[in-house]
């Protein structure tokens, strides 16, 4: 092989293995939107901080939280929030005494109308609260839910 | 076949979605009795709900979010509409699907 060559073949190379790890990094550009690092946070407030970027909560009775007072079994833990607040941007689920408070967080468009339901895991009993984001302001309300078998061990 | 199960159902121009998915969304901190390894985290991260294809909710969602993972939200719209959930994993793995509202 010429040296010629051998540099065009090299550099094509080159070119090959820069496409084909630009194609690898892709998938996970996707992934831009959620949150890992509120997702990673062990302390409430914190978490909420890094949710919102301040912990200024605000009591409402407009949001409707509704969970049980008790669930038997933690790993599957029906949560359901309403609000009749208006212009909501968001609602989010925190759980104080999981390993992980931020639970789960739904964003809204103009169509949708801020009503959501899940089902969550919870290791212990726990203060679950949902808070909602209207018109830049963040309304809570909370509730506890006693937990008899834990959802998150073994 | 498909992962997820919709039922979307229209009541007084308000479409009610309810979503089961099939997903063993593991946390990451529960323990292989046989090997005493922990169980790699592998869940769901996130569901984009369109109708018509207009996004209409993005939800995140963490590793404490049960199996099989439920999901509801409402929207205004109408009968005929249709609705498309997509998930999408921590390892990449996606699945849709699409159901008319009735």
């Amino acid at each position: 092989m010429n040296r010629r060559n051998f540099l065009k073949n090299s550099l094509m190379t080159a070119a090959t293995i820069t496409t084909l790890a630009g194609l690898m990094i892709k998938p996970k550009r996707v992934y831009a939107g959620w949150p890992k690092e509120s997702f990673d946070i062990t302390d409430l407030s914190e978490s909420i901080k890094s949710v919102y970027g301040h912990d200024n909560l605000e009591e409402s009775s407009k949001v409707k939280l509704k969970v049980p007072d008790i669930a038997e079994n933690g790993a599957i833990v029906p949560v359901n929030v309403k609000t009749s607040l208006d212009n909501v941007e968001s609602i989010m689920l925190f759980v104080e005494n999981n390993p992980q408070p931020l639970s789960s967080g739904y964003n809204f468009s103009s169509k949708s109308r801020p009503i959501i339901g899940t089902r969550i895991k919870m290791g212990k009993t726990s203060t679950v609260m949902a808070a909602v984001k209207s018109n830049g302001k963040i309304y809570t309300s909370a509730k506890e839910v006693k937990i008899t078998i834990g959802g998150c061990g073994g | 076949m498909s992962t997820i199960k919709i039922r979307a159902k229209e009541s007084k121009g308000a479409v009610t979605v309810k979503a089961l998915m099939k997903h063993p969304m593991e946390t990451g901190q529960r323990k292989d009795k046989k090997t005493g390894g922990k169980i790699p985290a592998h869940f769901i991260q996130e569901v984009v709900g369109k109708a018509n294809g207009d996004e209409v909710i993005t939800v995140h969602w963490g590793p404490a979010v049960s199996k099989n993972p439920y999901l509801t939200f409402v929207y205004s719209g109408s009968k005929g509409d249709k609705v498309e959930l997509k998930w999408t994993d921590n390892k990449g793995n996606t699945d849709s699907k699409i159901a008319e509202v009735k």
